[in-house]
């Protein structure tokens, strides 16, 4: 039975219809909504490309049902900044060139900031722990580090 | 069999009304494969074939090597922007569309620059000879008298000046690539060797990006392809009452054992996939994985390929006083891009259009034509950048299960790998097993070096069966690349050395190339071997290294990798006491003995009481001629690095005789945030030399220097990789 829900993304009340309320929250994004800063890694809560923030927080879209998203505030990559207003760790990544193909970027942001919002000047350690669980496959963890450190800096 | 519940009419209304349409350059919705009209010229000769001038005063660089994470793309901007002067930002590149591009080969063996790079460079250099002399006419100027700057020709006399789209804008330049052209004075570069930013990363940051998961087609249906139990399992029977009831469901789509389901929506095809009851026959044709290298060892050779034979290698191992000898294997690799693949196909009046991350469209074109039993100009493939590609993945595959499913259903298909899917169906990294023996003489010197690696026989192509040709019992071109000899060869000077490379008849799963395919294998063979030699005669591993060269090149990078690592002579195992002990160990590598040098020290941390390494730093010099942009190279570098520290530490594909069942992260682990090593690099940048590639040379060095750091640290050799906890404290246990 199709029912609806809704909630906001980026500040943005958007509403969807789904028959099946364990669908995970990445599908309504990416195909229902048009999201394409999230990406289809593994579904399995394994690498974090599908990272986005619920209520604050952030969730593996992948194995989040869409039930539990209603009316809850989702934030997503492409509602932190843009090329106009861009967030600081955006613009950190961009200055460290922290990607090789950059599909993993969006995960890497979205636990990053988790990190930045509660920790204002996390050491190297501190970076690698809150990413321990983000997969990169094209070895760019260095870059990554380096762009979250900056990121913190010009954010205190 | 089609099962379609539905006639086309019907899910053609149906469906549309969840498509969200995104535009992309070069993929309009309806791309035929066929153009009415004249068609863009694809000749590797011809100027227009890799270029073209807009009217708007913007250019067009069209290339069949794409961009895999890689930073070509920045690379070929920079590349053609120098050699016309043309602002970065006004040059728009084309890749892999084997409607517009030329075929430069498939996108593999790091020589997208050094080939693919340099027939833009060429080109570029003809075009802007043609521009001159067009401007020469224009403004009644002697050629000798003119420049070009900023996209336009200007006079040198009196500074007047002529756009290049004045000149030729929209029109061809109907003229053959000049081998001869002259290429600019490297000495006058302004944007080549400059670490200038990737074109990219800013939209992918913004989350703007469009990857080809993100490529949608105006009521394109979703697939999911069942994958049989076991990898040779026939298919029964299909059962898919329950998928049906599944709103959105539309079609289940059989050809033998090709076994796919098709809904309006992605979940509903994920939902209608897992409800399908298939029953498969039992199979259990591979080999026992706790003894495949005996299965290896077993496996009937079918040629030989000598790739060196320098004196009488046997003879002199024979009559030398000393023996040494060692059998080195890796273990099989996933390449596990991070976004399973992911194709779109539309078919249309007997034509094919595939939307694809593939490394090598122009291939891809061949393999589904000849699957569909299609003319190859019925089939168009158009690349659109994936997740991180290390050599032939999934994405082809991918991309023949949605041409296939488009054909049946007459629809458009998006097919999206699960990550399952990728890690058991994907083509793997053959298991390599080497074997190695050396003769010394009195004076510890090396009379006799022979090499014998147990590979899989392929030839010379750049494919890998498609899976669902194999799957659905369609022509199929069985030819495969099997496994690359090339780095059993050494480029180290002894009287008698012969390498041979066994090929075999078979090997459990079907190959393909991952990043330094064979090379990265057989260099861990080779400088692991020599370190043992080095080792056993008492001798500095980088003077033993430097001592057995005669190529500058190479003696340079060895130098200077020890400058930036402050490498302190040794000549023995360290072997000191306490649990956590430090180590470091070196290796070298001249790629194919023939282009990119690389010289890696390692320093590593080894657990004598949990078996653990940890790969603290790696220090690397690095030559591949002239460099196009420093950051990029780094970028690959550090790559590399990371990459194959995770292959030689962690990586193992598991099966048992039925199927992989490495099946996720969870059962095929890879380097995590807390375990990566520090990289210190030293780039060596030769502007007047040929451009060579870095996708994959660094990698060579990685197994062999932590192999050679782990002997230094605790004293033991490690030669089966992965490096394992269980096989350092088995092999901690026997000294
Ligand atoms: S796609 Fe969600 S964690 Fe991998
Ligand atoms: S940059 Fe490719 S997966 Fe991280």
């Amino acid at each position: 039975m199709t029912q609806a829900l809704t909630f906001t993304v980026n500040g943005k009340t958007e509403r969807i219809e789904t028959d099946d309320p364990k669908m995970p929250l990445l599908y309504a994004l990416r195909n229902q909504l048009g999201f394409k800063s999230m990406h289809f890694g593994c579904g399995l809560a394994q690498c974090g490309a599908c990272t986005v923030h619920v209520s604050g927080k952030p969730v593996r879209s992948c194995s989040f049902p869409v039930a539990s998203a209603a009316g809850e505030e989702i934030l997503t990559l492409d509602g932190i900044g843009n090329a106009a207003k861009p967030h600081p760790l955006q613009l950190a990544f961009i200055e460290e060139q922290a990607a090789q193909c950059g599909y993993c970027a969006n995960g890497m942001i979205m636990q990053a900031k988790a990190l930045l919002d509660s920790n204002r000047s996390p050491s190297d350690r501190d970076i690698k722990r809150a990413l321990a669980n983000n997969l990169c496959r094209c070895g760019t963890h260095q870059r990554i580090v380096r762009a979250v450190k900056r990121a913190a800096k010009m954010m205190a | 069999m089609l099962n379609q519940p539905m006639n086309r009419r019907n899910f053609l209304a149906m469906s549309g009304s969840l498509v969200v349409t995104f535009t992309l350059p070069g993929a309009a919705s309806s791309a035929p494969a066929r153009q009415a009209g004249p068609v863009k010229t694809v000749a590797l000769d011809e100027v227009d074939g890799f270029l073209a001038v807009n009217a708007d005063g913007t250019m067009t660089v069209y290339t069949g090597k794409v961009d895999l994470g890689t930073g070509i793309r920045t690379a070929f901007t920079q590349i053609a922007g120098e050699e016309l002067d043309m602002p970065l930002n006004r040059i728009r590149i084309v890749e892999g569309d084997t409607l517009l591009t030329p075929d430069q080969g498939a996108t593999i063996s790091s020589i997208s620059i050094s080939r693919g790079g340099m027939e833009i460079r060429q080109a570029a250099a003809t075009a802007r000879a043609a521009l001159i002399g067009e401007a020469s006419k224009v403004l009644g100027v002697a050629p000798e008298q003119l420049a070009t700057e900023d996209g336009s020709v200007m006079s040198r006399q009196d500074g007047r000046r002529v756009p290049y789209e004045k000149l030729i804008g929209d029109r061809n330049f109907s003229i053959k690539v000049n081998a001869k052209a002259p290429v600019k004075d490297p000495k006058s570069y302004k944007v080549v060797g400059k670490p200038v930013a990737r074109v990219d990363i800013p939209e992918k940051m913004w989350g703007e990006f469009s990857f080809v998961h993100d490529f949608r087609l105006p009521g394109m249906l979703h697939a999911r392809v069942i994958r049989p139990a076991a990898m040779g399992a026939q298919l029964l029977s299909v059962d898919d009452a329950a998928a049906r009831r599944i709103p959105g469901f539309v079609a289940t789509v059989r050809r033998n054992n090709f076994l796919a389901v098709v809904a309006r929506d992605e979940w509903a095809a994920i939902r209608a996939a897992r409800a399908v009851k298939a029953s498969w026959s039992p199979w259990e044709g591979l080999p026992e994985k706790e003894r495949l290298w005996d299965h290896v060892r077993a496996t009937p050779v079918v040629r030989r390929d000598v790739t060196l034979n320098t004196g009488a290698a046997e003879e002199a191992l024979k009559s030398a006083p000393r023996t040494l000898q060692a059998t080195f294997d890796f273990a099989i690799n996933t390449h596990g891009s991070l976004g399973p693949s992911c194709a779109v196909a539309e078919w249309k009046d007997g034509n094919l259009t595939c939307w694809t991350a593939s490394q090598q469209t122009h291939e891809l074109r061949k393999q589904v034509a000849e699957m569909l039993g299609i003319g190859r100009d019925n089939v168009r493939c158009i690349f659109i950048e994936g997740s991180g590609c290390y050599g032939r993945n999934g994405n082809e595959d991918a991309a023949a299960d949605a041409a296939l499913i488009a054909k049946e259903t007459g629809q458009p298909v998006r097919v999206q790998w699960s990550r399952e899917d990728e890690h058991v169906w994907e083509p793997k990294g053959p298991p390599t097993l080497l074997d190695y023996r050396a003769g010394l003489d009195q004076n510890g010197n090396v009379v006799s070096w022979l090499a014998d690696a147990y590979v899989p026989e392929g030839q010379k192509v750049s494919r890998t069966t498609l899976l669902a040709a194999d799957l659905a019992g369609l022509p199929k071109d069985p030819a495969h690349t099997g496994s690359i000899h090339q780095q059993l060869a050494i480029p180290y000077v002894f009287p008698n050395i012969r390498t041979v490379a066994h090929r075999l008849a078979e090997t459990p799963f079907r190959p393909s190339w991952i990043r330094t395919p064979g090379r990265m294998q057989n260099n861990f063979g080779t400088e692991a071997f020599l370190d043992e030699i080095a080792h056993a005669v008492g001798a500095d591993p980088i003077e033993f290294r430097i001592r057995h060269l005669k190529d500058k090149r190479g003696i340079e990078v060895l130098e200077r990798v020890a400058r930036l690592a402050d490498w302190q002579p040794r000549t023995g195992a360290q072997r000191r006491s306490g649990t956590v002990v430090a180590g470091r160990g070196t290796a070298y590598i001249k790629y194919e003995l023939v282009r990119t040098y690389v010289a890696a020290v390692a320093d590593v941390e080894v657990n004598r009481r949990t078996g653990e390494i940890r790969v603290v730093r790696f220090h690397i010099a690095h030559d591949c001629g002239q460099i196009i942009n420093p950051d990029g190279l780094k970028n690959q570098i550090e790559g590399n690095v990371i990459h194959t520290t995770s292959r030689t530490l962690l990586e193992e594909v598991q099966f048992n005789r039925s199927t992989i069942t490495s099946r996720d992260w969870a059962g095929y682990p890879i380097l995590r945030f807390p375990d990566i090593p520090e990289i210190a690099i030293d780039l060596i940048d030769r502007p007047t030399e040929r451009p060579w590639g870095a996708g994959e040379p660094t990698s060579g060095v990685v197994p062999p220097a932590i192999s050679n750091a782990v002997f230094d640290a605790v004293g033991v050799r490690l030669r089966s990789a992965p490096f394992t906890r269980e096989k350092v404290l088995a092999a901690l246990r026997r000294v």
